[in-house]
C-alpha cells in the first residue's frame, strides 16, 4: 500500500481506539470530578464488563446477536451496580480521604481482578460481533483523465467496528445532555461545585456519589462490551485502558468532559498512528512521561481546580 | 525519656539479636525465605522513610528497586564488574534516579504526587521493555553463581547470603535510626505532622522533602541489588507496578512510620502470599483484601496500634 490508504487506515483503526477510550475516560473523570476520588480500580470494572459480556452471550449460543443486545443493555448494569456497593461499602467509609481511597481501590484492583482469575480463569475468549461486514475503502489517485478512486488492496473496515464509533458518540452525547439538561445533571454539578452546600440545598450528596460511582464504572463497562468482539476478554486487560485513561483525563484537565473527549481522541489517533509507523511500547513510553511531565510542569491547570 | 529510650534499645536490639538466631534453628525452607524477607524489608524501610516518616505517598518505588537492580546486573553483564562494585552502581544508579524524579515530582503534591510517580514508574518499566536486546524484557537474565563473589564469599551458599541479607538489614536499620533521630529526621516528621509550620519555622521544606526522597530511593535500590545478586535474577517484573504496590502494603501492614514495621509487615505479607500460593494462583488477592481491610479498620497499620495502645515510646 502507499503512504496515503496506509495512513487512512491507521486513522480509522485509531477512531476505534478514541472512541472506546473517551467513554472509559469519561466515566474515570466524571468520578474524579465529581467525588474527587482517583479510581485507580476502573480498570478492571472494564475488564469486568468485557469478562460479563463473553458470560452473558455465552447464554445465546446460536443468536450472537441477540445475545449481544442482551449483554450491551445488562452487563453495565450489573457493573455499576457492583461499583456503587463497592462505594458505600469502602469509600463512604474512608470519608473520601483522597490518599487512602487510592490504597483502597488499589485494594479493589487486585479483588476485583483475583478473583476473575479464580472464577473465568486465565484464558482469552472470544465474543462474536453480532454483524461484520467487511467493507473496502475506496482511495483517489492521479491517473491520466484526472482524479479517480480505486479500491486498495487491504484497505478496509468492518462494519461493527463503524457501529462501535457510532455507538459511542451517541453514548456521549446522551451523556453530555444528562449533564447539562436533567435535573440528575444538575445535582451531579452542584455536588462538584460545592459539597456542603448542596448538602444544605437538601441535595443528597451520599446518594449521588453512589450513582456517580456506579455511573464512572457503568461507563468503563459500556465501553468493554463495544471492544470485547474486537479485543477478546481477559482478566488482566485492564491494565491499559486504566493507564490510557488516565493519561486523557490528565491531559484533558482533570474532571471536565469535553477535554476528556478531546484528549481521548488526540490520544487514541495518534496511539494508533505512532503504533503503525513505530513501536507501540515507545509510543506509551511517551505517552507516560508526557503526563507526568504535564502533571509536574502545569498542575494549576490540570490538577488546580481542587484546591477551590 | 531515658527510661523509654531503654526501652526503644532493649526491642530493637532483641529483634536484630533474635534475627541473627534465627539461622541457626530455622529450616532450610523458612531460612531461605528469612533471608529473602530481611532484603524485602529494607526495601521496606527505604519506603517508610518517604511514606512513614515525611508523609509522602509514592506509588512508584519500583522504579528505584529496579534501578538498583539493573544497576547492578547491567554493570555485571555490560561493564564487567566484580558483584561489590555492581551493587555500588546499582545503588548510584537509584539515588541518581530518585535525585531527578524526586526534583520533578515534589513540584506536585498529594494526588498528583502519587499519579507522576506512578507514571514515571511505568515509563521506566516500559524503558526496560524497549531495550530488551539489554535487559531481556520480561524474561529477565540470571547472574551466574561465578560473578556472585564478594571477597571471595560465595553468595549463593544459605549461609553466606543469610549473612549477607542480615548486614543490609543491620546496615539500613542502623543508618535509618539514626537518621531519625538527628535533625534532619527530626525536620521531616515535622513536616508529616503540619508542612506550614515547618515552613514557618524557617525550614527549606523542598530540599529536606528531597533528601528524604534521595535516601529512600538510595535504601530501595540498595534493596533491589542485594536481591539480585543474592538471589541471582534480573527481571523487568520488579519494575512493575505490583512491585511499587508492595512496599505500601508491607508498610501499611506493618505501621507507616515505626522502625518495625516494615519487617513485620514483609513477614506477615510474605507468609501470607506463601501460603495462599499453595492453595490458589490468584493469591494477590489476599493483598487486595489486607490492603481494603487496612484502610478501612487498621490505617495505623499492627505497629502502630500496639503504639497506640500499649508501647507509647515505639519510634
Amino acid at each position: 500500500m502507499d503512504f496515503g490508504p496506509y495512513l487512512m487506515l491507521a486513522t480509522l483503526e485509531g477512531a476505534v481506539t478514541a472512541a472506546v477510550l473517551a467513554l472509559t475516560a469519561s466515566g474515570l473523570a466524571l468520578v474524579f470530578g465529581v467525588m474527587r476520588v482517583v479510581n485507580v480500580a476502573h480498570g478492571e470494572f472494564f475488564m469486568l464488563g468485557a469478562v460479563l459480556a463473553w458470560w452473558v452471550t455465552s447464554w445465546f449460543e446460536g443468536a450472537a446477536a441477540f445475545g449481544f443486545a442482551f449483554a450491551i443493555l445488562t452487563v453495565p448494569l450489573i457493573v455499576g451496580a457492583l461499583a456503587a456497593l463497592a462505594d458505600v461499602t469502602v469509600l463512604k467509609r474512608l470519608s473520601y480521604d483522597p490518599e487512602r481511597t487510592i490504597v483502597a481501590t488499589i485494594g479493589i484492583l487486585y479483588i476485583l481482578q483475583q478473583v476473575t482469575l479464580m472464577t473465568y480463569g486465565p484464558d482469552a475468549r472470544p465474543v462474536t460481533p453480532p454483524f461484520n461486514t467487511r467493507l473496502a475503502l475506496p482511495w483517489v489517485e492521479m491517473t491520466e483523465t484526472g482524479l479517480s478512486l480505486y479500491w486498495p488492496w487491504g484497505l478496509s473496515i468492518t462494519s461493527y467496528k463503524l457501529a462501535v464509533i457510532a455507538a459511542a458518540t451517541v453514548i456521549l452525547l446522551a451523556l453530555w445532555i444528562v449533564m447539562t439538561r436533567s435535573k440528575l445533571g444538575l445535582m451531579m454539578r452542584a455536588t462538584e461545585q460545592d459539597r456542603e452546600m448542596a448538602l444544605a440545598f437538601g441535595i443528597p450528596v451520599e446518594r449521588v456519589y453512589a450513582l456517580v460511582f456506579g455511573l464512572g464504572a457503568g461507563l468503563a463497562a459500556l465501553a468493554a462490551v463495544l471492544i470485547v468482539p474486537i479485543q477478546q476478554a481477559h482478566y488482566l486487560m485492564g491494565g491499559d485502558p486504566l493507564l490510557l485513561s488516565f493519561i486523557v483525563v490528565i491531559i484533558g484537565g482533570l474532571g471536565s468532559l469535553p477535554g476528556t473527549v478531546l484528549a481521548a481522541l488526540l490520544i487514541g489517533l495518534s496511539d494508533g498512528i505512532i503504533s503503525v509507523f513505530f513501536s507501540p511500547t515507545l509510543a506509551k513510553i511517551l505517552a507516560t512521561l508526557l503526563v507526568a511531565l504535564v502533571l509536574v510542569f502545569r498542575p494549576q491547570g490540570l490538577f488546580g481546580a481542587r484546591r477551590a | 525519656m531515658t527510661a523509654d529510650l531503654r526501652k526503644i534499645i532493649g526491642l530493637h536490639g532483641a529483634v536484630l539479636v533474635i534475627l541473627f538466631a534465627a539461622q541457626f534453628f530455622l529450616p532450610a525452607y523458612h531460612h531461605g525465605n528469612l533471608a529473602r524477607i530481611m532484603v524485602l524489608a529494607t526495601y521496606a524501610m527505604g519506603y517508610n522513610l518517604l511514606f512513614g516518616y515525611t508523609g509522602l505517598l509514592s506509588l512508584g518505588h519500583a522504579l528505584f528497586f529496579a534501578a538498583g537492580l539493573y544497576g547492578m546486573g547491567l554493570g555485571m553483564t555490560q561493564f564487567g564488574l566484580g558483584a561489590g562494585a555492581a551493587v555500588v552502581l546499582g545503588v548510584v544508579a537509584g539515588a541518581g534516579i530518585g535525585a531527578l524524579i524526586g526534583a520533578l515530582a515534589l513540584r506536585t503534591e498529594g494526588v498528583a504526587f502519587m499519579i507522576v510517580t506512578l507514571m514515571f514508574a511505568q515509563a521506566g518499566y516500559l524503558i526496560i521493555l524497549y531495550f530488551g536486546s539489554y535487559t531481556r524484557g520480561d524474561e529477565g537474565f540470571v547472574i551466574q553463581q561465578a560473578d556472585r563473589l564478594v571477597a571471595g564469599l560465595d553468595l549463593s551458599d544459605p549461609t553466606v547470603r543469610y549473612f549477607a541479607a542480615l548486614s543490609i538489614f543491620y546496615a539500613a536499620f542502623v543508618v535509618l535510626m539514626w537518621v531519625l533521630r538527628s535533625r534532619f529526621g527530626h525536620v521531616l516528621i515535622a513536616i508529616r505532622e503540619n508542612e506550614e509550620r515547618a515552613m514557618m519555622l524557617g525550614y527549606d521544606v523542598q530540599r529536606y522533602k528531597w533528601g528524604a526522597v534521595v535516601l529512600s530511593a538510595g535504601v530501595s535500590a540498595l534493596a533491589g541489588a542485594a536481591y539480585g545478586v543474592l538471589f541471582g535474577y534480573v527481571g523487568a517484573s520488579f519494575a512493575s507496578v505490583q512491585y511499587s504496590i508492595f512496599p505500601l502494603l508491607w508498610v501499611l501492614l506493618g505501621g507507616a512510620g515505626t522502625m518495625l514495621g516494615p519487617l513485620v509487615g514483609t513477614i506477615f505479607m510474605f507468609y501470607l502470599i506463601d501460603l495462599s500460593s499453595g492453595v490458589t494462583t490468584a493469591y494477590m488477592l489476599i493483598a487486595g483484601i489486607v490492603l481494603v481491610c487496612l484502610t478501612l479498620f487498621a490505617p495505623q497499620g499492627l505497629m502502630g496500634e500496639l503504639r497506640n495502645r500499649f508501647w507509647r515510646w515505639l519510634p
